[in-house]
C-alpha cells in the first residue's frame, strides 16, 4: 500500500521542490521505495534539483498520453538505489494532466511496489496544484515565516479539506503537516520574524519540521544535489528530523533557538 | 548599536504580522463555507442603492453569520454625510 504525500504551499518560491527532493531522498535513504513526481507542467524544475535533468527522455504527460510506458519514464536516482523521479513535461498545454490519467499513473506506481509517492505541487491553486493534492493521503504544507506565505497556506488548507478525494469521500480527510523553511532564529528572537509557535497557532497544524535559512540550499541546487544529502549542513539535519517525524518518530525540534552570544559580542556585535 | 540594543526594546514587527494574519485568516475561514452568491448579491444590491443614493462601493457590507443556531444575513449600508435624512 503506497502512501501519497503532496508537498504544497500556495505561494511560489517557499521551498516546495527543495522539500520534495529532500523528503524523497530521506525516505529512500531509509530503504523505502520512493518516487517523486513533478506536477509543475510547463515549468519543470524537480529534475534540476535532483540533478537528473540530462536523463529526462519521457515525462509524466507522455505516460498519461500513452506515448511511453511508466517504466520508460521513471528516472532511477544514481545515488540512492530505491529512489525514482518522474519529470514534468515542458508542454504548454494546461489540460495535459487529467484526473483519470493521474489516478492511473498513481495506481500503477502503487502496484509496482512503491511505498511512498511524493507529489511536488506547483505554486498557485490552478489545475496542477489541484491534481497534485487530489489523491493525497498526507500533505506537507511548506511555509515561510512571512505574512503572505502563511495566508496562502491557509487557503491551501481550505482546499485540502474540501477539494481532495479523501475529503469528498469523507474517509478522514488528508492529514496535514506544517513545515517551516527559511527560518531565522536570530530574527525571530529580535521580533522581526514570525516564530514557529506563531505560525502553528495561526494555522492550527502540527509542525513536522523547521528548516533554518541557509546558503547551503542554494549551493545544493547549484550542484543538483538534494540538500539533505549534504550531511555537514544544518538544513540536512532539519530535513532528516522531518523525515523521521513523517515516519512517526518523536524527535525534538532543532535549529529554532538563537545561538548563544558571548558578552563581548552582545556589547560590540551588531 | 550593540550597547544601545542591550537597553532598548525593539518594536516587534512580528507581532504586527501575527495580529494582521489572525484577523485575515479568521475572516477568510469564515467566508470559506459561505455560498458563492454573496459577492454577486452585494454587487446587485449596490447597483439598486446607487440609483437612489450615491454610496461608496465599500460602504455596503454583507456578512453571513450564525446567531443562536439561526443563519443571519446582515446588510449594512453607510450613507454619505450630506444625504443622511434626505
Amino acid at each position: 500500500m503506497a502512501e501519497i504525500i503532496v508537498v504544497t504551499s500556495g505561494k511560489g518560491g517557499v521551498g516546495k521542490t527543495t522539500t520534495s527532493a529532500s523528503i524523497a531522498c530521506g525516505l529512500a535513504r531509509r530503504g523505502k521505495r520512493v518516487v517523486v513526481i513533478d506536477f509543475d507542467i510547463g515549468l519543470r524544475n524537480l529534475d534540476l534539483i535532483m540533478g537528473c535533468e540530462r536523463r529526462v527522455v519521457y515525462d509524466f504527460v507522455n505516460v498519461i498520453q500513452g506515448d511511453c510506458s511508466l517504466k520508460q519514464a521513471l528516472i532511477k536516482d544514481k545515488r540512492i538505489e530505491t529512489l525514482y523521479v518522474l519529470a514534468a513535461s515542458q508542454t504548454r498545454d494546461k489540460d495535459a494532466l487529467t484526473t483519470e490519467g493521474v489516478q492511473r499513473v498513481l495506481d500503477e506506481l502503487a502496484n509496482d511496489g512503491f511505498e511512498y509517492i511524493i507529489c511536488d505541487s506547483p505554486a498557485g491553486i490552478e489545475k496542477g496544484a489541484h491534481l497534485a493534492m487530489y489523491f493525497a493521503d498526507r500533505a506537507v504544507v511548506v511555509v515561510n515565516p512571512e505574512i503572505s506565505s502563511v495566508r496562502d497556506s491557509d487557503r491551501i488548507l481550505g482546499l485540502l479539506a474540501s477539494k481532495t478525494s479523501r475529503a469528498e469521500k469523507g474517509n478522514g480527510g488528508v492529514k496535514e503537516h506544517l513545515l517551516l523553511t527559511r527560518y531565522n532564529p536570530r530574527r525571530v528572537a529580535g521580533g522581526e520574524m514570525l516564530s514557529v509557535d506563531d505560525v502553528k497557532e495561526i494555522l492550527g497544524l502540527d509542525v513536522i519540521g523547521v528548516v533554518p535559512e541557509s546558503p547551503d540550499v542554494l549551493s545544493a541546487s547549484n550542484a543538483g544535489l538534494p540538500v539533505i544529502l549534504n550531511d555537514n549542513s544544518d538544513v540536512s539535519h532539519a530535513y532528516e528530523d522531518a523525515v523521521a517525524r513523517l515516519l512517526g518518530e518523536t524527535v525534538p525540534l532543532r535549529f529554532v533557538a538563537e545561538p548563544k552570544k558571548g558578552l563581548f559580542a552582545r556589547i560590540f556585535g551588531s | 548599536m550593540g550597547l544601545l540594543s542591550l537597553f532598548r526594546k525593539a518594536p516587534s514587527s512580528a507581532n504586527l504580522a501575527k495580529e494582521r494574519l489572525r484577523i485575515i485568516v479568521a475572516q477568510e475561514r469564515s467566508a470559506r463555507g459561505s455560498p458563492d452568491f454573496l459577492p454577486l448579491l452585494r454587487r446587485e444590491l449596490l447597483e439598486v442603492i446607487h440609483k437612489y443614493v450615491n454610496v461608496d462601493p465599500s460602504a455596503v457590507q454583507i456578512t453571513l453569520g450564525n446567531e443562536d443556531g439561526h443563519e443571519v444575513l446582515e446588510l449594512s449600508v453607510f450613507l454619505p454625510e450630506a444625504q443622511r435624512g434626505a
